[in-house]
């Protein structure tokens, strides 16, 4: 049996390069059809109406006068008279309609009555949370290396805490947080629906096209047999599709009933309302270090709200990748009358960098310190795997940044007008790897190669990264590929979540590739009367290495599969034996920005990014997806949260009007350096999509500390919350 | 998408549903510029019209019939009349920018425009810049991996072509602060920038 193995770099012709997604074109002509773009004939128009209170019991729901409505065809309660609404937004009913307007005066004539509950959405607020009775102890972790001297020394754990922070040279305390914000998928979530002789299509738009088949059969007493997902583009997810919602299963039911195919999508402020977001995160932190600036001890509590479930930033992520050998952490769970959250790019680890690695640099400004040296410093107390790359891709960063010239102590930098300018860094770290996955590989005897591979592409570049794979082991162009995803019906791969797309299709394409590869070498063998050992793929032939001159073209060996075509289905084995993927990755952020001090707005000035991938497959596609990152994360340091009205719980700004993200004027300059050197190649494919989105955050947040000498504790560093910063400090 | 309507079922006897249909276009257009006076000084010109219509609509140099209602948005009528599905549906008021046609050679968003209003006005949509021969445009978006999700791209393309016509030459500063209007939640605008630029160095800038 073949070993599964990368080409190193001197003999790959497609691996690292940086190719044009194969769908670009698509994409940017409107070709690409979405979820929201299937239009099967006479489908009907799906809208839901979503509950105006944020807590109450409902009273009387009335859709009599909906139904009567011209276009309308049915109208159907999703909620009933006694039931509790625990978020604002919550779907109530649904409408369905010949076309928008029919169903938008449907919904307008719904008629509904509500008894006001209590009303709880501020996760910020500990003690009115504690009053509330909406905050719940979530366990925490202390780590101390000197160990009680018997079983009588009860106070044990203060008394040492106590004593590190008292031996510490500096001691920090601080406040720190991030605000919840909401995914904002452009295509909300959704799906078409659509019934042929007791099978449904459910075009759906989904980070799982393997996993939800089966979510829809169930409710709809099928087995998954029945029910094909199709999502060949899909509108963003960033970790908040993965499931068939309640109402995509409404839109199979009510497609079935009716006859007709439905199409069922969240209008915008439902779908910010519903449809994921990311949990808050505030933190009280103590931290001791010393001269250098090295952390010694930690004491941290933090509490958060993941919505109604009541989940909260991970307790494993404080601190984050710093760890000193002391450290205490405490978590609390808040309910908010909120939607549950649902994983967001990087779940937990944005949060805790933001409510840790702002006091690291707090440590630098206290001490007078250059925060690069005190994070330079501080790299003792990270992985001792990672410390080495880390450190690599801090000198890179550097440079990049020229952050010996601009460096100036927190506060201390000249102004230029109002203005002021600074420095601040951060690091991280994902997990990463490959998922399961599986693949179908067809080689036609006219020489046609196609894939099928039950997997997604969310716009990362999947597609091109499996006909790279394929083409490099197969020795043709990469256009020569077809990949088919996006069927439920295709071989299953794991949902495209946690970084492990990449890895999981890479593993899964190249094995089966290199197994039907040998299946063509055996009868291009036989053909030429060679070992098939010998034979190797390049450039468009598959010829003896050992005597150039034995040697078909790729179309004339593929002739010799005879009348069907040669198939083959594999499928890949990550994990620790694999010398295809790996897992576990670094990085690095540095970010220059200007802060008007007069008004308080806060401008990218420059923005680097370090980042270490494992082996990369398409360098365009990896750099684009870091560039999103820096730009997603400049979003949530400088700009974007859900804002929730005390009093009501209503959102407030649930529209793209109202709910502020970068446009394109708004990101400066970012500057991208993937970091591959040999040793890192040498671990094959780990995945990318997590990591980059962890620092900006704490990286931004440093830089605005640096330049204004002062901390605005929580994200996002909006001007008021700088001019109130800045006037807290005069105070 | 849109907003529930109320509706408007008022003292003037006809509802959102109707409306006013004039002998072409600018019948059509003066009713909704103007108050009721002007409707009034229009009337002999117009008939009422409710429910679903045809009207031809001027789509990428070929006319289509299409069935609107009064209150049907451009957007919806290309989405669901011509299968046109490039323009996308992400915010009604048009603040995303993700609905970005040609009215008359002049970019609008279609999902703030009737579908009644743009009777003899040429409309291009962005699937006009694809087929065989790609336009610059999309091209330059391709090559510089300007799209993630893809789903703001169309948008944005007709955006770019918009702000080229108007700024042939633009500097990159320029291009910064003219591109503010569309959105993208992936992070494509660093690979934007170039995308334009090239456009503007290449010839292909039409």
């Amino acid at each position: 049996m073949a070993e599964y193995v990368w080409p190193d770099r001197a003999n790959t012709s497609v691996l690292g390069t940086a190719h044009d997604k194969i769908d670009a074109p698509a994409k940017c002509t409107g070709a690409a059809k979405y979820s929201y773009d299937i239009n099967p004939d006479k489908v009907l128009i799906a809208r839901a109406l979503g509950c105006p209170h944020a807590h109450c019991k409902i009273k009387s729901l009335d859709t009599s006068a909906a139904e009567k409505v011209p276009g309308v065809v049915v109208v159907r309660a999703i909620k009933k008279v006694g039931d509790e609404i625990q978020w604002q937004g919550d779907l109530l009913a649904c409408v369905v309609g010949e076309t928008e307007g029919a169903v938008a005066e449907g919904l307008a004539a719904i008629k509904a009555d509500y008894d006001l509950l209590e009303v709880f959405v501020d996760a910020e607020n500990l003690t009115a949370a504690e009053s509330a009775k909406r905050a719940n102890k979530a366990g925490g972790k202390v780590q101390l290396k000197n160990e009680p001297s018997g079983d009588d020394d009860k106070d044990f754990e203060e008394k040492e805490l106590a004593r590190l922070f008292k031996e510490a040279a500096t001691v920090v305390e601080g406040r720190y947080g991030v605000h919840a914000i909401t995914h904002m998928c452009l295509e909300p979530h959704g799906s078409t629906c659509e019934w042929n002789g007791g099978k449904l299509t459910a075009h759906l738009s989904t980070q799982n096209v393997s996993g939800t088949a089966g979510q829809f059969a169930g409710p709809l007493k099928l087995t998954a047999d029945d029910v094909t997902v199709h999502c060949d583009y899909i509108g963003g997810g960033f970790g908040s599709k993965f499931a068939a919602d309640h109402w995509d299963v409404l839109a199979a039911k009510l497609s079935k009933e009716l006859g007709r195919p439905v199409k069922l999508m969240l209008d915008r402020d439902l779908e910010l309302k519903n449809a994921g977001s990311r949990p808050s995160g505030y933190a009280d932190v103590r931290v001791g270090a010393d001269a250098n600036g090295v952390l010694t001890v930690w004491d941290s509590h933090h509490w958060s709200s993941g919505g109604l479930g009541g989940g909260s930033v991970s307790q494993d992520v404080m601190p984050y990748v710093i760890v000193p050998p002391n450290f205490r952490r405490r978590v609390t769970n808040i309910k908010t009358n909120t939607s549950m959250a649902r994983a967001w790019r990087a779940p937990n680890h944005p949060q805790g960098s933001a409510m840790s690695q702002t006091s690291i640099d707090d440590v630098a400004a206290k001490l007078g310190l250059d925060s690069y040296e005190v994070f330079l410093r501080n790299l003792v107390n990270v992985p001792k795997e990672r410390a080495g790359v880390y450190e690599e891709e801090m000198k890179i960063g550097a440079k990049l940044m020229d952050w010996k010239a601009k460096w100036h102590k927190h506060g201390k930098g000249p102004a230029q007008g109002s203005i002021v300018t600074g420095l601040g860094m951060a690091i991280h770290t994902w997990q990463g790897g490959g998922h399961p996955s599986s693949c179908l590989i067809k080689i036609h005897p006219d020489g046609g190669v196609e894939a099928f591979l039950g997997s997604q592409d969310l716009g990362t570049g999947t597609r091109t990264v499996i006909a790279m794979v394929i083409a490099e082991t197969f020795g043709l162009p990469v256009e020569a590929i077809k990949v088919n995803l996006g069927s439920s019906k295709f071989p299953a791969s794991g949902p495209s979540g946690g970084s492990t797309t990449v890895g999981g299709v890479s593993e899964s394409s190249r094995r089966t590739a290199e197994e039907v590869l040998d299946q063509l070498n055996k009868l291009v063998a036989d053909k030429l009367k060679v070992s098939a050992d010998a034979l190797v793929a390049k450039k468009g032939r598959i010829a003896d290495k050992n005597d150039a001159s034995k040697s078909l073209s790729w179309k004339e060996a593929c002739s010799l599969v005879g009348m069907t075509a040669l198939e083959h289905k594999g499928k890949g084995a990550p994990g620790k034996t694999s010398k295809l993927s790996s897992s576990g990755v670094a990085g690095i952020q540095m970010a220059e920005v200007a802060v008007d001090r007069e008004t308080g707005v806060v401008k990218m000035k420059k923005f680097v990014a370090v980042q270490d991938m494992g082996l990369v497959i398409n360098r365009k596609t990896a750099t684009s997806q870091i560039n999103g990152a820096l730009i997603m994360g400049i979003a949530t340091a400088l700009f974007e949260e859900r804002i929730m009205d005390r009093k009501t719980g209503a959102f407030l700004n649930a529209e793209v009007a109202d709910y502020r993200l970068p446009r394109l004027g708004d990101i400066g300059e970012l500057v991208v350096e993937i970091y591959e050197p040999d040793s890192e190649r040498a671990r094959g494919v780990i995945g990318l999509g997590e990591p980059p989105m962890v620092s900006p955050g704490a990286a931004i947040s440093n830089a605005v500390c640096n330049a204004l000498g002062t901390r605005v504790p929580v994200l996002p560093i909006t001007p008021k919350r700088v001019i109130d910063a800045l006037k807290a400090r005069t105070a | 998408m849109s907003k529930p309507e109320q509706p408007a079922h008022g003292k003037s006897g006809y509802s959102r549903r109707a409306f006013l249909k004039g002998s072409g276009a600018a019948a059509a257009a003066t009713a909704l510029a103007g108050g009721p006076g002007l409707i009034a000084q229009e009337q002999k010109a117009t008939t009422l019209v409710a429910g679903l219509t045809t009207v031809t609509l001027d789509v990428n140099g070929q006319p289509h019939k299409v069935q609107v209602e009064p209150r049907t948005t451009l957007l919806e009528a290309l989405r669901y009349g011509l299968n046109l599905t490039g323009a996308k549906p992400i915010s009604a008021d048009g603040s995303s920018g993700g609905s970005t046609v040609f009215l008359d050679v002049k970019p609008v968003q279609a999902s703030t425009v009737l579908a009644i209003e743009c009777v003899g006005k040429p409309i291009q949509t962005v699937e006009s810049l694809g087929g065989a021969k790609i336009d610059a445009v999309p091209a330059a978006f391709a090559h510089h991996d300007a799209s993630q999700c893809g789903f703001c791209t169309p948008g944005f393309v007709m955006a770019v072509k918009a702000f080229l016509k108007k700024n042939p030459k633009a500097t990159e500063a320029e291009i910064r602060s003219g591109l503010n209007g569309n959105l993208c939640r992936c992070g494509t605008y660093a690979n934007i920038i170039p995308a334009v630029l090239d456009v503007v160095k290449g010839a292909g800038n039409g």
